[in-house]
């Protein structure tokens, strides 16, 4: 390859890769990869699951070294030895996996990496925040602990953590995905003051909208491959729409309009038929950082999709969960197929057709050092015709995981491959097969297409969409609003705990919709 | 019975518990501060042995009990220096390497001390107390609290210099995140491995030194197996206290009266086997355990060596 004598080595760059590669065992993460990043622009990166953003961001924030190929820091070749190393060059990230203490609280966070000698700056830290969060239009829970902290206000401490450190080179790896529609424009307004001050910003982002109104130069990754480039100049002379085709054209090879943008079938629901879930009052009593539920109540029909709107952190997972029978509800209850539900524990619901997929795929939702093959069937261990006298069926077990691998077309080496291992699109579709076989008949989708890449977004959707299409009732919680539009036959919007309205999914709804998250009446 | 609840009997038994207590007390705090930052330190029984056996070789050759404590210090040290290496830096299974050390130390220092001493047991002068005054002087409180070696004082005062430490200190929040999300402190710019590093020769610092008080203050001499699982007490304490050090103060106390009540009974002369006695610490640690350590979570890296950048 002739990669060191392209054109990446130009002065203007505060960062610049050359001919960058990085394996790994079975994989080539990054191929001779060239990239140049320059003060006063976002430049994004774009690209699916497992194209090799994530090992270029770990190689960049100092966590690892390219195999082959340099980094170049202000034209000098500067191998970024530790993230010490990269901090110190001024480059701060902000990264995909929450990068937290849970442990501590935020404040505490936000001040680790002072000098050991020293007595924690406190005040000095808060008033900065202060500042910072006044020109974000956030707030943030100083004194919470992380833990108690949703996974998007989680997000926004990371964000606020890497402005609090004079970063040249800021990189953002999807940061905007469990933000808000408003949150999501004001961190692009941000990122416009930030570069206009001259910081260098990488951007990544599934979303091609977001790529194209915020970015001025875009990078296409596919396969660890670096397959196009969309320079300033011709980014101004394009139109959204133009970028975003352009943009499509070399992800896919293939034309389309916004991809995201599929239209809704609207399917008739019985009127008639009874609710397979019924919900009632249901109460969660509030901890200390995080909103209860106050009373509850919504029933959808089978083959009905009910949407779950609203700005996140105000009880939505503490919803999931208290459905799902993870968390105990002070009042209320839930019926499903009407009979009462409210005794029975997480598996006696699940057993009955309850099905939750978790936000939170690592952590709760699967076991990562287990094998592809054993995580379909977590929660069924010690079940015939699995486990049979309490021993491992194996031949049974490979049998069926072979069938789900294929029919949910999950991309493993093999069905040994601890699942941790995969890509978040893949691990989503391990926990999709989970849960959508045999049995479901309600099924809880928490942010079910946070974190995925466009290919496995809309799998994921379309997942859902067939899922109801089979009668099953489904409840998609998401604080993506086109989502929730392109797909729900009604939306609940839920604030601080509580359900403010439901609207029909018509024309008019984002507008309803929209008006009530921001606390007025539809 | 009279003799039992006698004023000199009871300070004697409270005095008793204070000196037994303190070695408890300081491999305690040096444990606790190991699994903060996600090291468990199964090799601290070793690091006391160390600490034993160097603190009363140095304070016998020298004549300085100061000297002995310093010297106990550094044998300390020096096991964790090799447990830092193999368990930190190189990423070796903490729990295999920590026993290795303890089996490995316990032989060591009884060879040493036979080549030495052959088997003759040779004592140190008793050590001198630092009377408090005025608090000395409350009957059964005085004679049991404020009448030992200026050490003693020292250990108690390290307590609450401890609290401050992982309170109010950039260090204590370093070291609670290298134990429960050491990624994130790596990404802050802290060397992971070296603040675990600092906690594991702290350890191995205390614990020296609580070895050498047993030996050289304690017992005045130095037999082989002198720790008797006084380090795996520390583990239990720390475990049980988890962040806070006052807690590992009030279980060293507890434990400290328990194994004093062991000589005291067998010296009032009441009839009760001394097994029965010596099972008292341990049946202490289960009711202590049920009552204050369910709701307790252990640092969520305990035990996992950090490896940069691994999925």
């Amino acid at each position: 390859m002739s990669s060191l004598s392209s054109s990446s080595g130009d002065k203007r760059d505060i960062v610049a890769l050359e001919g960058v590669t990085k394996r790994f065992p079975g994989i080539v993460a990054n191929d001779s990869i060239d990239l140049s990043i320059r003060p006063g622009e976002v430049h994004v990166l774009l690209g699916e699951n497992g194209a090799g953003k994530s090992t270029l961001i770990g190689m960049l924030s100092g966590l690892q070294q390219p195999d082959e190929g340099r980094i170049l820091v202000d034209g000098k070749p500067t191998p970024i030895t530790s993230p010490r190393h990269a901090l110190a060059l001024g480059i701060g990230t902000v990264f995909q996996h929450m990068m937290l203490v849970p442990t501590l609280t935020v404040v505490e966070n936000l001040l680790l990496g002072g000098p050991w000698w020293q007595r924690p700056r406190t005040e000095e830290v808060v008033a900065r925040v202060a500042e910072i969060t006044r020109s974000l239009g956030i707030t943030v829970k100083l004194h919470a602990k992380v833990s108690e902290l949703s996974l998007g206000e989680q997000q926004q401490v990371e964000i606020l953590r890497a402005m609090l450190r004079n970063s040249r080179l800021l990189i953002l790896d999807e940061s905007t995905s469990m933000l808000t529609p408003k949150g999501i424009d004001e961190l692009g307004a941000l990122m416009r003051r930030l570069v206009e001050q001259g910081l260098a910003i990488v951007f990544i982002t599934h979303k091609l909208k977001e790529a194209a109104a915020f970015g001025d130069r875009i990078s296409v990754l596919k396969l660890g491959r670096k397959v196009g480039e969309i320079p300033p100049e011709r980014f101004r002379a394009l139109g959204e729409q133009e970028i975003i085709s352009e943009i499509v054209e070399l992800m896919f090879g293939k034309q389309k309009d916004d991809p995201e943008a599929v239209a809704r079938q609207v399917r008739a629901v019985d009127a008639e038929a009874a609710p397979l879930l019924e919900v009632t009052n249901l109460t969660v009593a509030p901890t200390d950082d995080a909103p209860g539920l106050s009373s509850i109540s919504f029933d959808i029909r089978p083959g009905e999709i009910l949407g779950i709107a609203g700005i996140d952190g105000n009880g939505q997972k503490q919803l999931a969960e208290a459905l799902a029978g993870q968390r105990a509800a002070t009042g209320g209850s839930v019926r499903l197929e009407g009979s009462a539900i409210d005794a029975l524990n997480v598996g006696g619901r699940r057993q009955r057709g309850l099905r939750y997929l978790t936000d939170d795929r690592l952590g709760e939702g699967t076991v990562g050092t287990f094998p592809v093959s054993i995580n379909f069937f977590l929660k069924q261990i010690g079940a015939a015709p699995f486990w049979r006298s309490g021993v491992e069926q194996r031949a049974e077990i490979d049998k069926r995981a072979t069938q789900l691998v294929r029919d949910y077309d999950v991309r493993t080496p093999s069905l040994k491959t601890p699942v941790a291992r995969l890509s978040g699109g893949n691990i989503q579709k391990v926990l999709l097969a989970r849960e959508l076989a045999e049995g479901a008949k309600v099924v809880i989708f928490n942010k079910p297409t946070y974190g995925l890449d466009l290919a496995n977004t809309l799998a994921s959707r379309q997942r859902i969409r067939d899922t109801a299409a089979r009668g099953l009732a489904v409840l998609l919680i998401s604080t993506d609003l086109e989502e929730l539009l392109s797909m729900c036959d009604r939306v609940a919007v839920i604030a601080n705990g509580a359900l403010v309205g439901t609207v029909e999914n018509t024309d008019d709804a984002r507008t309803k919709i929209g008006r009530l998250m921001i606390g007025l009446a539809a | 019975m009279t003799g039992l609840f006698s004023e000199v009997f009871l300070s004697a038994l409270l005095f008793g518990a204070v000196t037994a207590a303190i070695p408890l007390l300081l491999a305690g705090l040096g444990e606790q501060m190991s699994e903060k930052a996600g090291v468990l330190n199964i090799g601290i029984e070793g690091m006391m042995l160390a600490g034993a056996y160097l603190g009363f070789v140095g304070a016998f050759y020298s004549g300085s009990l100061w000297l002995g404590f310093l010297a106990g210090a550094a044998g300390g040290v020096a096991v964790a220096l090799i447990m830092a290496l193999l368990c930190v830096r190189i990423g070796l299974n903490q729990i295999v390497i920590g026993i290795a050390l303890t089996l490995g130390l316990e032989g060591l220092t009884a060879l040493l001390h036979h080549f030495q001493f052959s088997r003759s047991y040779p004592r140190l002068p008793a050590a001198d107390a630092t009377v408090v005054p005025l608090l000395s002087d409350i009957p059964v409180i005085g004679p049991a609290f404020f009448k030992h070696h200026l050490i003693v004082y020292l250990a108690v005062a390290l307590v609450f210099a401890m609290t401050y430490l992982y309170r109010r200190t950039q260090l204590g929040l370093n070291l609670q995140a290298a134990g429960d999300k050491p990624a994130a402190l790596d990404v802050a710019g802290i060397d992971v491995i070296r603040t675990r590093t600092i906690a594991v020769l702290t350890t191995g610092a205390l614990a020296g030194l609580g070895g050498a008080y047993l030996a050289n203050v304690g017992a005045g001499l130095f037999i082989p197996f002198i720790t008797n699982g006084a380090g795996f007490l520390g583990i239990v304490l720390a475990m049980l206290a988890r962040g806070r050090p006052v807690w590992v103060l009030f279980g060293a106390l507890l434990f400290g009266v328990c194994l004093s009540l062991t000589t005291a009974m067998q010296v009032a002369g009441i009839n009760i086997p001394t097994d029965v006695i010596q099972m008292l610490p341990f049946l202490a640690v289960m009711i202590m355990l049920v009552l204050f350590g369910r709701r307790e979570s252990l640092p969520a890296a305990l035990g996992i060596p950090y490896e940069r950048g691994a999925r």
